[in-house]
């Protein structure tokens, strides 16, 4: 190229991101959780206009009149009920030094599950509720639960349970490491992995209501609301770190270890843009 | 082409015929344990590389498993095959975490 046209090329490029016309590089790169949360929710209302925006959270019943049904007659005597009773007991258990869970957590834990995940600026990390649960645990000289078992689903569903209807309330404080995180966490949600070169939103966002083998696909939107989740397809319980790592055994990818940074942001993503939608875990899914 | 010059090859060819079969019913050059170790360490080199990126996949691990398992039974073609199997999946998921450092935008809701 003639350096004459080269030099009127860039002016004119310059001229049409000073003017607007296109976006400027870094404009388009840096991180805008509230208009992502806007875009989010738009395209999922969008998507499926019958669809309440609070529905989103009962996930593929939502996508579905004959399963809603189905799922409303199954909520008369819902399966996560004794997961309920376990984790309302364990609870209000003391530990062996004689304090307990609720001597961890802001309003002694009640209704308090549409708050987490939340950036501790101290850590400069994101913390989850199954995170917090554990270190409450160590902290008082008991043993941590695993992530991905019943013990842990049954406290999640009890903190979900006295917090339902609440809607999420997810924040990111004005510290740069909390935005970092949430960039983190929504790169990894629209990252392909696994030899079926699937990311989250491969289900999720392009995939919603469609089946894949005998499963319909839940929405992302609200889909952390719902949890813990008892699965017909499971035979119990889930965390969501059983949900994470489960999503990334069946794209033939190696799952990171529960909790790992990676998932813990990827929760702060989809809890943040998932604000306004009421909790309404424990949930069932098929 | 004359009857004496057709017999002559067909008699060549069929003289020939068990050398032939044999070598299609053997591998030429048997595989051993050096090539299956030397296989089999680039292949844990480049699963381990994929793990750099956080972004191993299982089919590696299983093709891993599957030489190792091979090789233990001395069945070196097979371990060396599975070997080479496993550094071509880990090379592939290489592939897949460099490329979509920049390729995830694509999939995004603005």
């Amino acid at each position: 190229m003639r350096p004459v046209i080269r030099s009127a090329s860039a002016v004119l490029a310059l001229t049409a991101v000073w003017l607007g016309l296109v976006p400027a590089a870094s404009a388009v790169d840096t991180p805008d959780p509230v208009a992502d949360a806007r875009a989010f929710q738009k395209f999922f209302v969008e998507k499926f206009p019958k669809v309440k925006l609070e529905d989103f959270v009962n996930g593929p019943y939502s996508m579905n009149e004959d399963m809603y049904r189905q799922w409303q007659d199954k909520e008369q005597f819902p399966p996560y009920d004794f997961s309920l009773d376990a984790g309302k007991e364990m609870f209000g258990k003391p530990f062996k030094n004689g304090k307990s869970y609720a001597d961890c957590f802001p309003n002694h834990g009640i209704g308090v599950r549409q708050n987490y995940p939340y950036f501790d600026e101290k850590e400069g990390k994101v913390i989850t509720l199954e995170l917090a649960l554990n270190r409450c645990r160590e902290a008082n000289g008991e043993a941590p639960f695993s992530y991905v078992k019943d013990e842990m689903a049954a406290l999640t569903a009890y903190m979900a349970y006295t917090s339902r209807g609440k809607p999420f309330d997810i924040k990111i404080p004005n510290d740069p490491r909390a935005l970092e995180a949430y960039q983190n966490g929504k790169r990894y949600f629209y990252t392909r992995r696994g030899q079926l070169n699937f990311s989250c939103a491969s289900c999720h966002v392009q995939n919603p209501g469609e089946r894949i083998r005998a499963e319909v696909l839940a929405p992302a939107i609200g889909i952390l609301n719902a949890m813990p989740i008892y699965r017909s397809e499971w035979g119990g319980m889930g965390t969501t770190s059983r949900r994470f790592t489960t999503c990334n055994s069946q794209i033939r990818g190696v799952p990171l270890e529960p909790q790992a940074d990676e998932y813990r942001d990827l929760e702060y993503f989809l809890s943040y843009v998932s604000n306004g939608l009421p909790i309404s875990g424990p949930g069932a899914r098929p | 082409m004359s009857i004496t010059v057709r017999a002559a090859m067909t008699t060549c060819f069929l003289s020939l015929a068990p050398v032939l079969l044999m070598a299609c019913a053997s591998p030429v050059f048997a595989a051993s344990e050096a090539d299956f170790n030397s296989a089999y360490a680039a292949a844990e080199a480049a699963n381990k590389e994929a793990g750099g990126l956080r972004n191993q996949w299982t089919t590696t691990s299983a093709a891993l498993v599957t030489a190792k398992k091979a090789a233990d039974a001395g069945d070196f073609d097979q371990a060396v095959a599975s070997a080479r199997e496993a550094e071509a999946l880990a090379k592939a998921s290489i592939f897949q975490a460099t490329t979509e450092k920049e390729a995830w935008k694509a999939l995004e809701i603005r």
